[in-house]
């Protein structure tokens, strides 16, 4: 049997891999896949605590996670879209109207 | 099926370093669905066999059809690199870096590898997960079908020629 440690390891490092390229990349469609990363860690972690500590409420949270990730992809495109449509870019570098 | 979890662990990080060091928006897409599927795969090997078809039909069949249209739309090629911060070149790094040894650090000090022996295998298939669904968290599911709503509703609005 494969330790809890393993599946937590690998969960870390999916984490720590979406940061990455939520920091480093400069396409908003790039970093939005990040965050979908990111959100696939965290439920990577759920579903193992889940199974290691005999509870199934756990993959009730991965199941709210997954809906609530489909939203935001919903809206979050939609985002990226009426930004494109205006400032006709997809770089974060250039979408810095808020900036002071 | 321990071999299986490490191929699917292997196959999983260096789709998300594909994901992250791909210069193309559809690469980085295409080893998503890569990463989510043997992800699915994991999640087969823990027991939890709705959640891994959930993540298959959802995850890489609706919420990645999103993407690659989008991206497809909007023609995202090759992202130009810039160099605006050199905070960020030059710390980044490290502190990422840190990030990682920290998370790996309390995962390793909380749950020594020998002594956590998993719980009886569940009973996680759609019938108990609809019974804990709509027994237990009624009251969630219902709000989350409000939030898909307004999730929708602001899809079509955000989406129109004149914002």
């Amino acid at each position: 049997m494969i330790p809890l440690s393993h599946y937590l390891a690998l969960s870390a490092i999916l984490f720590v891999l979406g940061v990455v390229g939520f920091v480093f990349r400069r396409n908003v469609i790039t970093i939005f896949m990040c965050i979908e990363l990111m959100l696939n860690a965290v439920n990577l972690a759920f579903i193992a605590f889940s199974r290691y500590l005999g509870n199934l409420e756990g993959q009730m949270f991965v199941f709210f996670v997954i809906v609530v990730a489909a939203a935001e992809a919903a809206v979050g495109l939609a985002i990226i879209i009426a930004l494109y449509r205006t400032r006709e870019t997809l770089s974060i570098d250039e979408l810095d109207s808020m900036k002071m | 099926m321990v071999i299986l979890f490490y191929v699917c662990a292997v196959l999983a990080v260096l789709a998300a370093l594909g994901v992250v060091f791909q210069r193309r928006p559809v690469y980085s897409a295409l080893s998503l669905i890569v990463v989510l599927c043997s992800l699915a795969v994991i999640y087969l090997l823990l027991g939890a066999e709705f959640l891994a078809v959930i993540q298959v039909i959802i995850y890489a069949g609706a919420i990645m059809v999103l993407f690659v249209l989008v991206i497809m739309l909007l023609n995202a090629r090759t992202e130009s690199s810039t160099d605006r911060s050199r905070i960020a070149r030059w710390l980044g790094a490290p502190l990422i870096a840190a990030l990682l040894v920290e998370i790996v650090a309390v995962v390793w000090k909380q749950f020594p590898s020998a002594n956590t022996p998993p719980a009886a295998p569940l009973d996680a298939g759609p019938a108990a997960i609809g019974q804990l669904l709509f027994r237990n968290y009624v009251l969630p599911f219902e709000v989350t079908s409000l939030l898909i709503l307004v999730a929708i509703m602001g899809a079509v609005v955000l989406a129109k020629k004149q914002l």
